[in-house]
């Protein structure tokens, strides 16, 4: 736990929070790292140059730079998120969040692209995702199929992938997590913006960056309708102070 | 001094490659549908960027970067340009 904090005497992890302009689920998921799992968490502000000591770094959702050129295209070439490549290269975790995750495919540390919802809205409302990968980070506190209900808020959340990209996509086991029904099945009538494959959330091969659109920070209490979202982040702090390690090196960032 | 030298003009259009979906093309062929405008058969959307910038001998080059790395995602755009 290289950036584990004591505070009370008690080991927290260290989870590093990147502010862009217009990101705005900063501040929740801040909350839900610091007030309801109570670790520590801080802001790194976007021209930050070094991540150094940070156990995870979380980039939020919103609309950095008003979603100008592509979705987090703008983003992707901000100091802090050029300065990821070489923090997963010496190990560390990465979870994109949304327009994260947008910010993570823009800047190449994962596969594909978004594209803007079929049918053209914006989709605003809970939806269900079955975890179809348990060795990362972010899913090890999870059994294999396990049906998660965390909204989403996206206008362009359809996930694609070249012909190319897509062989790689399966052998490495990169969908961690796809939309389906209540029940856990992958239905059309269950994919709310078209994403190929129903892919809500992919990882790099190691596991090490995850991104995915729902939000978890928006269900990480009963108040606010759930805690499914929770479970990622109670994972990652798991995975953490239990001290595992990613079952391959994380060098396939390029 | 190079021909290339001093401040030059790029126009850059990006558009979807063919066969992507090209969802605000269609919301707008629906649009101009709506308003009356008959026999429209397709609307294909895209940006327009206009640079100005000190050309040198690498301009093509250089402009082919911008394109590549930062302007158009080349999973799913493509891009042409003209420098005047």
């Amino acid at each position: 736990m290289k950036g584990t904090r004591r505070i009370q005497g008690v080991a927290r992890v260290n989870i590093g929070i990147v502010v862009f302009p217009g990101s705005n689920c900063d501040a929740d998921t801040y909350h839900a790292i610091r007030d309801v799992l109570a670790q520590h968490a801080q802001y790194v502000w976007h021209e930050e140059r070094s991540l150094d000591g940070l156990d995870a770094v979380i980039l939020p959702g919103g609309f950095s730079y008003g979603d100008y050129l592509r979705a987090g295209a703008i983003a992707a070439t901000s100091p802090a998120v050029r300065a990821l490549r070489p923090y997963i290269a010496a190990g560390g975790l990465v979870l994109g969040i949304c327009n994260g995750f947008q910010t993570l495919l823009e800047a190449g540390l994962l596969p594909g692209a978004m594209q803007p919802n079929l049918g053209g809205r914006f989709r605003c409302e809970f939806v269900h995702v079955r975890t179809e990968r348990v060795d990362t980070p972010f899913t090890c506190g999870f059994a294999p199929g396990d049906v998660l209900r965390i909204p989403i808020a996206h206008a362009e959340g359809r996930y694609i992938i070249d012909s190319t990209g897509r062989p790689a996509l399966a052998a490495h086991r990169q969908v961690v997590f796809r939309y389906c029904d209540a029940r856990g099945n992958v239905t059309p009538a269950a994919n709310p913006n078209g994403a190929e494959d129903g892919i809500a959330g992919i990882s790099s091969p190691s596991g090490a960056v995850l991104g995915l659109m729902p939000h978890p920070e928006r269900a990480s209490e009963e108040l606010v309708g759930g805690t499914s979202g929770l479970r990622i982040f109670s994972s990652l702090v798991l995975w953490i102070t239990t001290g595992r390690r990613l079952s391959m090196q994380p060098v396939e960032v390029h | 001094m190079s021909v290339l030298a001093g401040v030059r003009t790029v126009r850059i259009i990006v558009t979807l490659k063919p066969g992507v979906l090209d969802a605000p093309g269609q919301a707008i062929l629906k649009g101009l549908a709506a308003l009356g405008h008959d026999g429209v058969r397709t609307v294909h959307a895209g940006r327009y960027f206009e640079i100005e910038l000190e050309g040198d001998e690498r301009l093509d080059e250089r402009v082919r970067e911008m394109c590549e790395g930062f302007l158009a995602n080349t999973l799913i755009e493509q891009y042409r340009y003209e420098i005047v």
